[in-house]
């Protein structure tokens, strides 16, 4: 995979780090409203948004508000746990799956 | 009507009336891997189509998530389709572009898992890798049948490949290909027959070779693997009145075939017709018995929010199980990528 595809914008003086938002290239829905389905129902987070500014552009901006702790560890986590609900829905899927031989 | 049993989307005639408690932002627990593991079950429903279409419910997640899924499925699991057309011969009426276009789109039996995506850009000359490319060739000339049925005006009597079919295009190996795979045309050729590619009379010909490479439906559809993957929430039909007699028969008619079973007993008295719910899964949600006022208020419509029923309509080069599992990993590879650039802007 090639690198450089994650930017973050300026924050916002007085939030500091509890504010960002996240520039993912080549990335849309697919990802941006998994994410944020998760990301929204931490009990740190206040906001959790994303938005995909232009359809012609391949760039989807998340957007992360917390109410403490730094927005980064929060995509991190997010990103971990996406990552393991995918891993369980895989299983899930092959129990099934074997079970219906 | 009755309100309550917030577990269920309300479909009234006029609106959704529970729409805020089932809309995006939704407060309660925070998400954990845990309480997601002890929610989601997956169920096998029914397989058909000779192995190429799948139906099962995905129960216990965010629309988010099988939306994610279906989404990948549709335009990022990769698949084989012919990218490059070298045209030789073409004395048919279909022009060289429209011809490659239309051979583009045969869906092929290549596993895509067995071959690399090509170096960009795709190299315009003929000599390709064995790694990531599949050569094929079409060669027909149309010509008079010498024996012709008597009698017969009929193109496919009189003439001798009229009609190109997607048969005739042949699989070539490259490279070490014909020793990697001996099964040749059987697991890399063309997966249906029976295309049309184009119509000819005597004296036309069409020859062309074509390379095959692994692409994803966001580049082009033709290297979709499926013809379709959908999900629907779990439709629940409740009658909150016994509907009886004439009404029970206009009732069932108003829902799809086997949505509503009419039973008899003779306790009712003469007209001892009652209609019941009997199977509400397979209900295309029509809303027809909103146009019965005697009927709508016996009726309560709703779905199931966290229960999808999902289908997937392979094209037949994987089995839909397998893509679906390869959807699962695109989305966990994408996570896994992300959470690496972290390390580089924090």
């Amino acid at each position: 995979m090639k690198m450089g595809r994650l930017a973050e914008l300026a924050g916002d003086g007085e939030s500091g780090e509890k504010s960002r938002t996240f520039v993912f290239q080549d990335e849309g829905h697919t990802l941006g409203n998994a994410l944020r389905s998760i990301i929204a129902q931490y009990p740190d987070v206040q906001f959790c948004g994303y938005t995909v500014p232009h359809p012609a552009e391949t760039k989807m901006h998340f957007r992360i508000q917390a109410k403490s702790g730094r927005a980064v560890d929060i995509l991190r986590k997010g990103l971990e746990d996406l990552e393991k609900a995918c891993e369980h829905t895989a299983k899930a899927f092959e129990t099934a799956w074997q079970a219906s031989r | 009507m009755q309100k309550g049993d917030s577990s269920r989307i309300i479909l009234e005639e006029y609106a959704i009336s529970n729409a805020v408690e089932h809309s995006i932002v939704q407060e309660g627990e925070p998400w954990s891997i845990e309480k997601f593991a002890e929610n989601l079950k997956v169920e096998i429903i029914r397989e058909g189509d000779n192995g190429r279409e799948l139906e099962f419910d995905l129960i216990g997640c965010a629309p988010a998530l099988a939306n994610a899924f279906r989404r990948i499925l549709l335009s990022e699991v990769p698949s084989m389709a012919i990218e490059k057309v070298f045209i030789r011969n073409n004395t048919s009426l279909i022009q060289d572009e429209v011809l490659a276009h239309r051979l583009g789109l045969l869906p092929l039996r290549a596993d895509p898992r067995l071959f690399e995506y090509p170096a960009l850009p795709v190299s315009e000359d003929e000599d390709a890798s064995d790694q990531d490319t599949l050569r094929y060739e079409l060669k027909v000339t149309c010509s008079l049948n010498p024996h012709p049925r008597k009698d017969s005006r009929r193109p496919e009597d009189i003439y001798i490949n009229d009609n190109v079919y997607s048969r005739d295009v042949k699989w070539v190996p490259l490279g070490q290909q014909a020793e990697i795979y001996p099964k040749g045309e059987e697991q890399l050729g063309v997966l249906e027959s029976d295309i049309l590619i184009c119509k000819m009379r005597p004296g036309q010909e069409i020859h062309a070779f074509m390379h095959a490479v692994k692409g994803i439906g966001k580049d082009h559809a033709k290297f979709s693997p499926v013809a379709t993957a959908t999900y629907r929430m779990l439709p629940e039909i409740k009658l909150t009145k016994p509907v009886k007699g004439e009404m029970a028969e206009r009732l069932k008619g108003c829902f799809s075939p086997g949505v509503i079973e009419i039973v008899r007993d003779k306790k009712n008295g003469p007209d001892d017709r009652e209609a019941r719910v009997k199977n509400a899964r397979y209900d295309s949600c029509s809303r027809n018995v909103f146009r019965h006022n005697d009927l709508k208020e016996c009726v309560q419509l709703t779905r199931v929010p966290d229960h999808f029923i999902f289908t997937i309509e392979s094209l037949g080069a994987l089995p839909p199980a397998v893509l679906f599992l390869e959807a699962v990993k695109t989305l966990k590879a994408k996570c896994r990528t992300f959470i690496e650039e972290i390390d580089n802007i924090a």
